[in-house]
């Protein structure tokens, strides 16, 4: 089955077909992944790999939508057969006893795991440079970041290495870097995938995402990792629609889409704005109608997603205290070992996010920053929820300000923090949202966003079936 | 701080003690509040420990509904409003049995709020009820263990994630014994709710105590909390000697420091505690990996519904029957003791006899060979056949004791069977007994002649003879009745 090789032919839902028809093995599958991705290496794109295709394949059904299909995993997503790092020095090599649902999921539907994706430290960070394990590699454009932080899980689709992986999102995280690396990135309604597994960054803002190379792929990635779980409270109980059944729509009559106005700023970088132009011509010659909207509170979501996600940080990483598990330094005394220990084991990005959101929280800050952040998250929800009450069916958007920057060209925290400035409100109504490529910009991949009502994935699907096919594969990286 | 333990005793004179208690109890669950590891007491450590309670990456916690269910209960219970909506939220410190380094807890919208608990009545007469300010659901940090391994500090994380509830009263004690009967009331109604195991000694329910000084009708004075109370009369030991201590600092003209104290039980005096690290500041924020706990008002009337009699329900009840205050107290001190009598006095039909043999034979019993009275081996209604013997004079009072200790042995049998096994059923068939005293008047012949020359003094020493003769089967009264008519004749 070399022919997969290729990653133009390197499809999931191809692969699995093979599998089932019996001229494919999930060993022969797994060893040509691990192949490409040793071919691959300079990516710098897993933080561990399986030694062996036996070893990806152990603990993976025999049959399934994901018979056979190799995938990876971001590194703050926990496996039982390969650590879980999250990209730091403080959980290096940590080995979890358990897997997570998104992944117990995946191996039930025939999926092996062939590595562990390199990301931001923490998922903090828009460009994979912030990894204890150095930085990736951008597949699509040499020079540039791949994007963040599921940098690693981009890279390994964008390279062909794997069909499908899994990234996580708390402010853009999938999106970004799927725009960067010319693929599809889709994060899920809150609570439509278990966040079991998933090191929490910043619980209510996290989301288990996925990546395909092609928005079939995709969709058919999350449907296998979607649904209720008891083991999250924040799972939510509602049924699975069959996502793929939108598969080959031509036509987007009667479907309403919305520009929102406070995505295409001035100060937008005119190529990007053309390619969104484009998409939105696309979308009205497959005959949906477009409808120029406004979701004023716009402009709040990355203030109001730097105080609340630092807050919750600081406390979700408070565990890591080289009391039970992970890295120790050692000291004369606790406080002396608590200290050390966090000092060293965490880089710079994740340190200033902690104290960032530790100041937040204290008495006297709370409510003139926690307080007042989550009564703008609400109305920035409520500004998504009215404009879908209004009819609209999705919204577009460009995916990220600009394309693929070079490695450290954001040096300033600040301006890092901006590149999440379209991918933030998402995470913060909860709403399902995805990027897909739109062309290019500059030579570099320019991604576009679909944003949809909670648990209206369905909607988007749809949209990006029709915007997918409009567009041909050539646009993808 | 010195501690003056050798205050003269009238330092406190002209002082008022005021007094609140934050309760901790442990909830009866069967697993954790947040995971499924066990939550049993007393195993090997470290052994009742799942990913959660380690914080391993990636873990959630999902609520107990059990511990809701009972944590729940208790708030009704004590006539608290229970919210529709409570939130969880996290309390964060760092500290080696605080895996996670923040405890889940509820801070500004708590389960309950609002309620009340009788405790009898105050010095002068008045009846004294202390408000409860709230009733919050939590879970327990860990246990470290600071003296087992020199130069360490061990943890153990069994306890870590049991389900809590904290009670919160309002400062309305007035006395350590108030504070006392406060205590032993609330852990009367908890053990009736069956929330809680209330056991001090294991920690399953924990007291600390915040009291104040000040001159009667003053504003309240500066409060300090004192911990490590482990026995009811510990905590009331401890509030005497905390407010010894503020009283003669007020009385020397200083002013009371607000700290937070420990009871040294073996030297009967406080100390300051250690401050925790980071203790000021707990940056509290709501919980998001669970959702607001929503009770509905169905499920509420359905809580409502299933609460048990509560003990002062169940006194009414049993002082209604026509028990005294003596019976009344005993039979309702614990949950089991009183449908345990009232299945006795059912089958029996007499709830005084059934009162006396609870609280007599049975309790003694109970405290000779342990055990629970819900699992004592003879049946409440077949110990009441027994009672029905005795009452119908067919076994005297001495003898029932006798059957009683067989029926211990034995007990499938029915007690007339032993009774009769034993020849313990008393004689009562006139032939018998007459045929006895003629023996015992003839066998004693310068008595009988007294006896029967009308010296009646000595009809207690011939019955006496009798009943001997008849190895105590025979029925006085009527030995009594046939001597009578013998002099009479």
């Amino acid at each position: 089955m070399t022919a997969a090789a290729s990653p133009a032919t390197l499809v999931a839902r191809d692969l699995a077909a093979a599998v089932a028809a019996g001229t494919a093995s999930a060993r022969t599958l797994a060893a040509d992944a691990l192949a490409r991705a040793a071919a691959h290496a300079d990516l710098n794109a897993f933080v561990t790999l399986h030694a062996t295709p036996e070893a990806a394949c152990e603990g993976s059904a025999a049959r399934g939508p994901l018979a056979g299909v190799p995938v990876a995993v971001k590194d703050n997503i926990a496996t039982t057969s390969l650590s879980t790092s999250c990209g730091s020095r403080i959980l290096e090599g940590y080995v979890s006893p358990f897997d997570a649902t998104a992944v117990a999921r995946l191996r039930a539907a025939g999926a092996t795991i062939v590595g562990k994706a390199n990301m931001d430290e923490f998922a903090m960070g828009s460009s994979t440079e912030h990894s204890a394990f150095g930085p990736v590699r951008n597949p699509a454009a040499p020079g540039r970041v791949p994007g963040g932080s599921s940098g690693g899980s981009a890279a390994v689709v964008a390279a062909g290495i794997v069909p499908i992986s899994l990234g996580s999102e708390t402010g853009g995280s999938v999106r970004q870097p799927a725009a960067f690396c010319g693929i599809t990135g889709v994060k899920p309604t809150y609570g439509r995938v278990s966040r079991y597994g998933l090191v929490a960054f910043a619980s209510s803002l996290d989301h288990v995402g996925v990546f395909g190379r092609t928005v079939d792929d995709a969709a058919l990635g999350l449907s296998v990792i979607a649904g209720v779980d008891p083991r999250d409270a924040t799972s939510a109980d509602v049924a699975v629609d069959d996502w793929r059944a939108h598969a080959g729509t031509e036509r987007l009559d009667g479907t309403v889409v919305g520009v929102p106005r406070e995505y295409f700023p001035a100060s937008l970088d005119p190529a990007m704005r053309a390619s969104c132009d484009e998409a939105i011509e696309r979308l009205r010659a497959l005959g949906a109608t477009v409808r120029e909207v406004s979701l004023p509170h716009t402009d709040y979501a990355i203030p109001v997603y730097y105080i609340l996600a630092p807050a919750e940080a600081s406390s979700n990483l408070a565990r890591f205290d080289g009391v039970r598990y992970g890295m120790r330094a050692p000291a004369d005394d606790l406080r002396g070992m608590y200290e050390t220990t966090r000092s060293r084991g965490f880089g710079a990005e994740v340190t200033r996010r902690i104290l960032l959101g530790t100041y937040v929280l204290s008495k006297g800050h709370y409510d003139a920053y926690y307080r007042t952040a989550q009564a703008v998250r609400r109305r920035i929800t409520a500004d998504f929820t009215r404009v879908f009450a209004d009819g609209v069916h999705v919204l577009f958007t460009p995916t990220t300000p600009t394309p693929a920057f070079e490695f450290g060209a954001k040096s300033a925290p600040l301006e890092m923090y901006l590149s999440d400035i379209f991918t933030a409100t998402a995470n913060l109504a909860g709403v399902p949202a995805m990027s897909l490529p739109i062309g290019r910009v500059g030579g570099l991949p320019a991604g576009g966003q679909l944003l949809a009502a909670h648990f209206r994935e369905a909607d988007m699907f749809r949209v990006a079936y029709a915007l997918e096919r409009a567009y041909g594969p050539e646009v993808r990286a | 701080m010195s501690t003056p333990v050798a205050a003269p005793a009238d330092v406190t004179a002209g002082f008022e003690m005021v007094v609140g208690l934050e309760v901790h109890v442990q909830l009866k669950t069967r697993s954790k509040a947040f995971d499924g590891a066990s939550a049993d007491y007393g195993a090997p450590p470290n052994a009742n420990v799942e990913p959660l309670c380690l914080a391993l990456p990636g873990t959630l916690p999902v609520l107990n509904a059990r511990a809701v269910e009972l944590a729940v209960r208790a708030a009704l219970a004590l006539g608290c409003t229970v919210h529709g909506t409570s939130i969880f939220a996290r309390k964060h410190y760092f500290y080696p049995d605080l895996p996670k380094g923040y405890q889940i807890s509820q801070h500004d919208r708590p389960l309950a709020t609002e309620g009340r608990l009788a405790i009898g009545a105050h010095a002068d007469g008045t009846p004294a009820v202390v408000g409860i300010t709230r009733v919050h659901m939590e879970e327990d940090a860990g246990k470290s263990v600071h003296d087992r391994y020199a130069g360490f500090t061990a943890v153990d994380l069994n306890r870590c994630g049991v389900p809590l509830i904290e009670i919160v009263s309002e400062p309305d004690m007035r006395s350590p014994e108030e504070a006392g009967a406060y205590l032993r009331t609330l852990k009367q109604l908890l053990e009736y709710l069956e929330v809680s195991d209330c056991n001090m000694e294991e920690g399953s329910l924990r007291v600390d105590a915040n009291v104040s000084a000040r001159r009667p009708g003053a504003p309240l004075g500066t409060k300090c909390e004192v911990k490590n109370m482990n026995s009811f009369s510990g905590v009331e030991r401890a509030l005497a000697a905390e407010f010894r201590r503020q009283c003669a600092i007020l009385a020397a003209g200083g002013s009371v420091q607000q700290q937070t104290l420990l009871w040294d039980a073996g030297k009967g005096e406080v100390r300051p505690a250690r401050t925790k690290e980071g203790s000021s500041d707990y940056r509290y924020f709501p919980e998001p990996d669970l959702p607001p706990l929503v009770i509905t008002a169905g499920q509420l009337d359905a809580y409502r519904a299933a609460l048990p009699e509560l003990p002062a329900a169940r006194k009414a009840r049993y002082a209604a029957m026509g028990l005294g205050d003596y019976d009344v107290q005993e039979l309702t001190a614990d949950p089991a003791t009183g449908p345990w009598f009232e299945r006795l006095a059912a089958a029996h039909g007499d709830a005084k006899a059934a009162a006396n043999w609870t609280l007599g034979e049975v309790r003694a019993t109970l405290k000779e060979h342990g055990g629970a009275l819900d699992a004592f081996p003879v049946a409440p209604e077949r110990l009441a056949r027994l009672l029905d013997l005795v009452r119908d004079g067919a076994v005297s009072v001495t003898a029932a004791r006798k059957v009683y200790a067989r029926l211990l042995e034995s007990p499938a049998d029915e007690p007339r069977a032993l009774a009769e096994r034993e020849g313990l059923l008393q004689v009562r068939d006139d032939d018998s007994l007459a045929r006895w005293v003629d023996e015992v008047l003839a066998e004693n012949p310068a008595e009988a002649q007294r006896f029967l020359g009308g010296e009646r003094k000595l009809q207690g020493v011939l019955v006496g003879l009798v009943m001997k003769k008849s190895q105590g089967r025979a029925d006085p009264k009527k030995v009594n009745q046939l001597l009578g008519a013998k002099v009479s004749a």
